[in-house]
């Protein structure tokens, strides 16, 4: 083992590069996937308790809504309210005992951040859900469309644009988290630096690469987010649609010929 | 005459404020009916009973002779024939001009997307937006929102077309463009029902109107009737903020 500062990181990487890699790789691979799962729990639970209780809606209806609404708001008052590191460990070992079966360490990890998240985004979702104008909503129900079609054509994809700073705040949130999960044996950037930093006594050293690798890692991550959410925005032109050549030259893509020429012999009203 | 909506005994309250009190109307085909009355007097609520986004406490509303409040009908297919236009234009702030246009025919009504295309182009040209079809709502203007929002409901191909105070939320510049598409749509033969301030509109177009106070209908009848109305004291004095501004 050299003696300087430097030089020891230097040796610490050469030696242990493959093994930073792998556990940089494990961390952003149970983040991003349990992110995903996250939001897709977040949206479900969203819908479902945004769902207008209608008193001229049948009894049993409404009584299955209120039921299903109650367990879901439990699920998210007790995630959020819980350390993910407890639940770490009572879904890991309770899992077994409760069910009987044996539960490997990525489904396990998997599932607790994945449950964890998407306690946080079911409030985040029914917020964004919520900042919506109430004439959206109207506008859509004055042509007929279901609750569920409401949702998915036209609240959510305006409520998405608004949380997605929230989505790339829990995916960071996520990659730094995901080092609770070294609990049950998770072999991630932080448990794989332990161990690394275990076998020389590097501490310092070691933590100092990995605080590094979670930087680089969550920086990439929100500057990523970013060029989507802009790419969500939609550009801030539109062409004109007409075949008259120098009014401009792209504005018909997607429109039938046809129906161009058909306005161009228009009357006009 | 053929009788598209017939209104019965029809009551709205909120909590205890009571909004509507026993409501009669009809409607047949080709009618325009303008809905005149002072702000508060329950003329939007009256609108928006028909078309259920407001649940009425008690009455019956016949669409084609068959009560819509009757809880097996289904309220979204009833919905899909009946268009309304807002006061706001409530456009799907995420979609383009045509896809607002189409995405209720093809999603509510299951229609071929390109016929669907076909008929918004149509109807997008007779308002004077077919140039804007790529456009987003964001992106025009009060009185060309309005518009696309009148071809959006066309294009649902309603049997009968709600006017929620299309006009009130516009520049006066605009308020003309908006009302020369509801004339033309009223010469054609469509049935409307218009909420409405603009008692020029109201006097020219329609052929009866409804004045509304404090939840009741106040006087009906054709605009001649209504509009030269001499012993009706409300309606007078209503009329009369009018004629001096």
């Amino acid at each position: 083992m050299p003696d300087g500062f430097s030089q020891r990181i230097i040796y610490i990487i050469q030696n242990y590069w493959l093994s930073f890699l792998k556990g940089a790789g494990v961390t952003m691979v149970i983040a991003v996937i349990s992110t995903a799962f996250g939001c897709l729990i977040g949206f479900a639970v969203g819908i479902v308790q945004s769902i207008p209780i209608n008193k001229n809606e049948h009894i049993v209806k409404r009584i299955l809504l209120k039921t299903v609404r109650f367990i879901l708001g439990a699920y998210v008052e007790i995630f959020r309210g819980t350390p993910m590191m407890v639940q770490s460990m009572f879904i890991y070992y309770g899992i077994p005992l409760i069910f009987g079966i044996h539960l490997e360490m990525w489904p396990a990890a998997l599932i607790i951040v994945s449950v964890n998240t998407g306690a946080y985004m079911a409030e985040t979702v029914r917020g964004g859900i919520l900042s919506i104008d109430k004439g959206q909503t109207e506008g859509a129900k004055a042509i007929g469309m279901t609750h569920f079609q409401t949702m998915v054509n036209v609240i959510l994809p305006q409520a998405l644009r608004n949380i997605i700073p929230q989505i790339g705040n829990n995916l960071i949130i996520n990659i730094k988290d995901t080092c609770v999960l070294s609990v049950i044996g998770t072999i991630e950037l932080f448990y794989t630096t332990k161990g690394i930093a275990g076998a020389y006594y590097t501490y310092f050293e070691s933590f100092t690469i990995t605080m590094v690798i979670y930087f680089i890692l969550t920086f990439a991550c929100s500057r990523l987010l970013r060029i989507w959410e802009n790419k969500l925005e939609g550009a801030e032109t539109y062409d004109l649609a007409t075949t008259d050549t120098l009014a401009h030259t792209s504005g018909l893509a997607g429109i039938p010929k046809n129906l161009v020429e058909e306005y161009d012999n228009r009357e006009s009203l | 005459m053929d009788g598209i909506l017939k209104i019965n005994h029809l009551s709205k309250s909120f909590g205890t404020h009571v909004v509507l009190k026993d409501v009669n109307f009809s409607v047949n085909k080709g009618d325009v009916t303008c809905i005149i009355g002072a702000s508060g007097s329950g003329k939007s609520t009256l609108l928006r009973c028909i078309n259920l986004l407001e649940t009425p406490t008690a009455g019956e509303i016949l669409f084609h002779e068959k009560n819509i409040l009757d809880k097996s009908v289904d309220v979204n297919h009833y919905r899909a024939q009946t268009g309304m236009v807002f006061q706001s234009f409530n456009l799907f702030n995420n979609m383009t001009v045509l896809k607002n246009c189409t995405v209720g025919p093809v999603k509510v009504l299951k229609n071929d997307k390109k016929e669907a295309q076909e008929r918004a182009m149509h109807f997008l040209t007779k308002v004077g937006m077919a140039p804007y079809i790529n456009a987003k709502p964001g992106q025009l203007s009060g009185g060309q929102k309005q518009r696309v929002a009148i071809a959006k409901a066309l294009t649902m191909n309603p049997e009968v077309l709600l006017f929620d105070e299309p006009t009130s939320a516009l520049d006066p510049q605009m308020v003309g463009e908006v009302l020369d598409v509801m004339r033309t749509l009223a010469d054609e033969g469509m049935t409307m029902i218009v909420v409405t301030h603009e008692m020029a509109f109201a006097r020219d177009v329609s052929n009866k109107v409804v004045f509304m106070a404090d939840g009741v209908i106040n006087a009906e009848g054709s605009p001649g009737e209504i509009f030269s109305c001499e012993d009706n004291h409300t309606l007078k004095e209503f009329l009369s903020r009018f004629r001096n501004s």
